[in-house]
């Protein structure tokens, strides 16, 4: 047996909050050994982060954590600041889930590089600054030399997580911690830096340790997997066992959280509900009253599409691909250029308030369920807003029982009409917010990431949610995301798009089985088979 | 930056325009002259006055008048100390307006970041709340009771300092103006770099920067402070333009040769052309103060790029 790196015994972590205290973290023991990837899954709020909070020192400072964390015979809980400083970002470093914000937008990402050089290394700012450089280099950063003198909101979120990952190689580090280090990635730039980090373990030895909800990660990626829920490891073995032989019915259903199944076709006869011909939206920015240069960019170049009665079109893209904007730009929230028909009445280039006439039929659900609900107004007051808008004429006690009605569409107890939005999960609060587009009996529904900061389990509900209420009312829905196995199990047809270009378009089953264009297919094997593009990373660089 | 900086004087022109067009008509339409006095004047005597001051002109002619005397540089005789012009009364209160003021705005940037950040540092400590308390006092005791209160106690009871006068600007005497000055906005500074500071402290990138073992020194004053001064940096643009045009109240309770005193009894005594000399000072000031701003907020964050 190889060299145990770190030893977690018995951590509990808990938060004193003005509700009480809550136990994040129960008992939990974990081991990494000298070279291992070892992954913790869970979903979200099962303490698999808090727990590594707690060993590294990391805890808000409500926090508090109890038991034994051994890093090579020292005990990490309860070390000293000025101790534990020695370790951390030496010994043990760590990378986090937000590129965007886990740099300082205030130095350049070179200057950040040198500091824990500088620190722990004891280099010269001109050794430092020539290690940098180097780590970038490692790391894959193009035209580095440049690059290094850049500030963070100057890098794309690819290329951020790259720094990050140079910060955490700058000491050769035993133990890099990566703490959803790709979720808020495309999947294209998540297998890329997947690619590197598991290229750089096999080049320097170290250990890491992959906290992370997404188990297409942890199959392609870890030796060794600890599932959490509820602040506690529920099972724990060789990636093989748990996802060949999972022994606890917690693993099973996480392992089959995919979302499954599909959409049952409409008929040939269906009528067209809803046509958009040639849209393009233009950003401008610049050109104010003190001179300087216009600058435009083309968010969505000439996209035409279709929609039938009760039919999905899921629209499929990274991030920038202008899928989002193409959904705003129908419901005309943005103003476009080109035809948008729906149900024989040209809706392009209508006026807010000639608008308001279709906007019942035409309703939109959001990917935030957080921010999406306004906090200060109960659930019933939120689905029922827009009847008083749009059927004015109808009793408050019709109200109520259209609320009712709505809530138990979308499998909600009725009676939460009286609660607010922050007494509810994330999952149950998108159920309210499709209430509120329900509750208006719309024609079409623009669902716009509505799964995407969901856990896979509760995605998996609403998705099959989503298939009864479109059965049920017939609606049709415009489904756009970047997750494309929620997309196949959603749609009738798929337009991939990239950089505000339709790239392929046609049945859900075609593109999904034989994409024509190469960028599908890289996108379907970031997606499907990330363990071959790893693999194929490895050996291309190795 | 260069082009930026003159884009932004060149477009001070039309706004400093305005407010000297908007002023010079304001203080007409205010009712009284500035001949009006107790006992009226004897109306050849006034007609004589109206006469050398233009008074007798329709409005119009007077504002193209001062306009056209202003771009030359001359603000016009003060209609009451008849002796002097605007310019010589504006260069004999402005030297000890701005001293007082720099000294005023300095003293608020120092104790009042240090004051935010420890109570930042040590929130929901004593010395937070203490911090906190004397801030909600700083600001809401007005000074006209704070100065008269130091000038009783450190000039008088205790004889410590000068109760008032200038005395050329001699330190002894600027100690109690200064901080009766600053008091206000050391609170205001305290406040705002505290509830900064906590929100810098609580981010994800110093969040990473504990997590790379830097020290706290290093956390504190390179990852937050930087970034906790910037809503600090905004609020100061126009309030170091009103610090250093002077305080009517300070100036007054401890008898300094300011503009601000000069201000008021203009305005009180319709002396058209004082009034404006002092509305340009100050429009100029907060012009100038908000230009510093916005290049300093330029130099402090990267995000922040003017072309």
């Amino acid at each position: 047996m190889t060299e145990t790196i770190l030893d977690l015994k018995d951590i509990t972590v808990s938060f004193d909050t003005p509700d009480g205290t809550v136990e994040a973290v129960r008992g939990v023991n974990m081991q990494v050994h000298q070279g291992e990837t070892v992954a913790i899954v869970g979903e979200s709020g099962s303490g698999k982060s808090q727990a590594m909070m707690a060993a590294m020192g990391l805890l808000a400072d409500n926090g508090t954590a109890t038991g034994s964390a051994m890093y090579r015979g020292t005990e990490l809980i309860g070390l000293p600041l000025a101790r534990i400083n020695k370790i951390r970002g030496a010994k043990i470093t760590m990378i986090f889930q937000e590129p965007m914000t886990s740099l300082d937008p205030l130095y350049t990402i070179g200057q950040q590089i040198c500091e824990p050089l500088q620190v722990h290394g004891k280099l010269s700012r001109a050794r430092a600054k020539a290690r940098a450089l180097e780590l970038l280099e490692l790391v894959q950063i193009p035209n580095a030399a440049e690059r290094v003198k850049a500030y963070p909101h100057e890098l794309s979120g690819g290329q951020r997580q790259r720094v990050m990952i140079a910060m955490a190689l700058a000491n050769d580090p035993d133990l890099l911690i990566a703490d959803e280090p790709t979720t808020a990635l495309d999947v294209t730039i998540q297998a890329d830096i997947l690619g590197l980090l598991a290229d750089l373990q096999k080049r320097l030895g170290m250990s890491i340790l992959f906290i992370t909800h997404d188990l297409g990660i942890v199959d392609a990626f870890a030796d060794r997997v600890y599932v959490m829920r509820h602040g506690q490891v529920v099972e724990e073995g060789p990636t093989d066992q748990i996802f060949n032989a999972p022994s606890e019915d917690y693993t099973k259903l996480l392992l089959a959280a995919e979302p499954e199944g599909e959409k049952a076709p409409v008929p040939d006869t269906a009528p067209e509900v809803l046509t958009a011909d040639d849209v393009v939206v233009t950003f401008g920015s610049g050109g104010g009253f003190l001179g300087g240069k216009r600058r435009e960019v083309k968010a969505v170049k000439h996209v035409s599409l279709s929609l039938h009665k009760g039919q999905t079109l899921g629209i499929v893209g990274e991030s920038g691909s202008g899928k989002s904007t193409l959904g705003r730009a129908i419901l005309q929230l943005l103003p476009a250029t080109g035809r948008v028909v729906f149900s024989g009445h040209d809706i392009s280039g209508l006026t807010p308030h000639q608008m308001r006439a279709y906007r019942r039929d035409l309703q939109m659900v959001f990917q935030d369920p957080y921010g999406s609900l306004s906090p200060r107004m109960t659930v019933g007051e939120i689905i029922t807003e827009g009847l008083l808008v749009h059927e004015p004429g109808i009793s408050g006690k019709e109200r109520d029982q259209r609320a009712m009605d709505a809530l138990r569409a979308v499998d909600l107890d009725p009676n939460v009409r009286r609660r607010f939005p922050h007494e509810f999960s994330g999952g149950q609060r998108q159920r309210i917010a499709i209430a509120r587009a329900v509750i208006l009996r719309p024609t079409v529904m623009v669902l716009d990431e509505p799964t995407s900061a969901l856990d896979r389990s509760v995605q998996k509900q609403i998705i099959a949610l989503l298939r009864d209420i479109q059965q049920e009312l017939d609606l049709s829905y415009i489904f756009i995301s970047h997750d494309l196995s929620v997309v196949r199990a959603m749609s009738d047809t798929v337009m991939v798009m990239k950089d505000g270009d339709v790239v392929e378009q046609g049945p859900t089953q075609t593109i999904f089985d034989n994409p024509r264009s190469d960028y599908t297919r890289h996108l379907m094997r970031a997606a499907f088979d990330l363990k071959s593009v790893l693999r194929e990373h490895i050996e291309l660089t190795g | 930056m260069l082009r930026y900086i003159f884009r932004r004087l060149l477009g001070a022109i039309p706004t400093l325009f305005l407010i000297v067009t908007t002023a010079f008509f304001l203080i007409r339409i205010a009712p009284g002259g500035p001949f009006d006095a107790e006992r009226a004047l004897e109306p050849s005597v006034l007609a004589n006055l109206n006469a050398y001051f233009h008074l007798d002109k329709p409005l119009y002619q007077q504002y193209f008048l001062y306009l056209w005397n202003l771009l030359q540089g001359d603000m016009g005789p003060s209609f009451f100390r008849r002796d002097f012009s605007v310019q010589e009364l504006l260069a004999a209160g402005l030297p000890a307006s701005i001293t007082l003021g720099t000294l005023a705005l300095l003293t608020a940037i120092v104790f009042g970041s240090i004051l935010g950040c420890i109570a930042a540092l040590r929130q929901n400590s004593w010395i937070d709340y203490t911090v906190v308390a004397t801030a909600t006092f700083g600001i809401t005791v007005p000074n006209f009771v704070v100065a008269p209160l130091l000038a009783l106690v450190f000039g008088v009871w205790l004889n410590l300092l000068p109760a008032g006068g200038w005395n050329g600007g001699a330190p002894a005497n600027l100690v109690m103006p200064v901080i009766a000055l600053a008091l206000p906005q050391v609170a205001v500074i305290a406040r705002m770099i505290r509830g900064a500071m906590i929100e810098a402290l609580r981010s994800d990138h110093v969040r990473t920067a504990r997590a790379y073992g830097l020290p706290t020194r290093m956390i504190v004053v390179t990852h937050s402070l930087r970034a906790a001064a910037l809503p600090a940096v905004s609020y100061l643009g126009p309030a170091a333009a009103g610090l250093l045009t002077g305080s009517i109240v300070i100036e007054q309770i401890f008898g300094l040769p300011g503009i601000g005193r000069e201000f008021v009894n203009a305005a009180l005594s319709r002396d058209y052309t004082l009034v404006m000399g002092t509305v340009i000072v100050i429009a100029v000031f907060v012009l100038i103060f908000n230009l510093i701003v916005d290049i300093l907020y330029a130099a402090l964050d990267p995000r922040v790029r003017y072309e």
